[in-house]
């Protein structure tokens, strides 16, 4: 049985820029931003960049690896804070905030290497 | 039309009409995005498609145009004239009301929520943008979305120093009369009332906040009161071994600089030297010490 405060087991990224063009590609997001590094230097990066689609699917990804696969994902909201540029590394960590029935509240964090890059909550519905 | 008026007039026309995604939600699709992101969850290779894929469905794609009552689309234009050029999305929060299922054919409808403005943020002068999206199959809504942009103006490059490789002084109002006096080949020592002092400083040594400074003119005669022989780390535009000198002024204060065309060898305390001054470029003279012959 899950309780509030469980924590979940860290899951880690390294973000090479084949995956930052990837996952940009794999969520149909053509933003030079995220595949061409000297445009994305022009608008005021230090180089490509994850994008938020990724993000969503990363945060999903950390989630339902800890719930299994019978769990259903009910929403995902995120919120961006520092960039997480290619050659960077995420690291996932995670708590419930929250239980009621067999719905759990996740809170999720992904850091790197200039801070908190991606921030947020997954509501699931575990398998019970 | 101001920002806010644009962003006003293009809420208030509320939701786009829908926009069917380019493919049904297909396995080709599915698979390229958890071969990307990593995702070994069996669901997804048995015709579930990931919930967090619900926005990939109905984006534009490479060469994709947004729809002529696109609300974000209208907004990012009116950002662009006023000079908001690059963009980076900060929030997303997706509901899933259900799973998908390979075979069924989404579309998306998308309204403006909100236009705030302008912030400064890390990144430059921006707005915030926030659109809610609604995704259905045939009638049926299956997602939704609030989606926030910040539409931002970077900052110019900062430019290139006039002379590289030189360590440049930060020149405030306190020392700006310094500089101007290198520039005119003047040594100038701040004064308040009888007191000299010497790096100047926004207040005089009593701390009377009514005093104002004003400033004297040295000989440019001192010894040396004390001297290091920099030989290391590496010093832009400087040839190491070099001689800085903390040289105490005929006027009683003490001035640092570098001590050139001395042999380090030659230096010791005490050491007579007047004021010589090195011009870097238009912008910038240094003052130094020679040694008096």
């Amino acid at each position: 049985m899950i309780a509030a405060g469980t924590e979940l087991p860290e899951l880690a990224f390294d973000v090479t820029p084949t995956f930052v063009i990837s996952t940009a590609l794999a969520t149909r997001d053509f933003q030079d931003v995220h595949h061409d590094r000297d445009a994305a230097v022009a608008r005021g990066s230090a180089d490509i960049f994850l994008n938020i689609l990724t993000d969503t699917g990363l945060v999903q990804r950390f989630v339902t690896g800890w719930a299994g696969p019978d769990a259903l994902v009910r929403s995902i909201r995120i919120k961006l804070g520092v960039p997480c540029y290619a050659g960077d590394r995420l690291v996932f960590t995670g708590r419930v905030r929250s239980v009621e029935g067999r719905v759990a509240v996740v809170e999720v964090t992904g850091t790197g290497k200039l801070g908190a890059h991606v921030s947020g909550t997954v509501t699931v519905e575990l398998d019970s | 039309m101001s920002i806010e008026a644009a962003a006003a007039r293009i809420a208030a026309q509320g939701e786009s009409s829908p926009r069917l995604a380019r493919d049904p939600v297909n396995q080709a699709m599915i698979n390229n995005w958890v071969e990307a992101i990593g995702d070994t969850d069996p669901r997804y290779r048995r015709g579930v498609a990931p919930p967090a894929m619900v926005q990939v469905w109905t984006m534009p794609g490479l060469h994709g145009q947004r729809a002529a009552d696109d609300p974000l689309g209208a907004m990012m234009s009116v950002l662009d004239e006023a000079g908001y050029t690059s963009v980076v999305a900060t929030n997303s929060e997706q509901t899933y009301h259900r799973y998908l299922r390979v075979g069924e054919h989404v579309s998306a409808s998308t309204a403006l929520e909100s236009v705030v403005g302008p912030k400064r943020t890390a990144l430059g002068e921006g707005w915030f943008v926030t659109t809610r999206t609604s995704f259905h199959v045939g009638g049926e809504l299956v997602a939704d979305m609030l989606f926030r942009v910040l539409k931002f103006a970077p900052p110019p490059a900062q430019p290139a120093p006039a002379a590289p490789g030189v360590l440049r002084p930060v020149i405030s109002r306190d020392t700006e009369f310094f500089w101007a006096g290198t520039k005119a080949g003047e040594l100038r020592i701040q004064r308040w009332g009888e007191t000299l002092r010497h790096p100047p400083g926004p207040m005089p040594p009593d701390g009377d906040l009514d005093a104002q400074p004003g400033w004297v003119v040295a000989s440019g005669r001192g010894t040396v009161h004390s001297y290091v022989v920099h030989h290391r780390p590496a010093v832009p535009g400087r040839e190491p071994p070099f001689v800085i000198a903390l040289v105490e002024l005929e006027e009683g204060v003490r001035m640092l600089g570098e001590l050139v065309g001395a042999d380090p060898a030659e230096v010791c305390i005490g050491l007579p030297v007047t004021v010589t001054f090195v011009t870097v470029d238009d912008d910038l003279t240094l003052p130094a010490w020679r040694v008096a012959r």
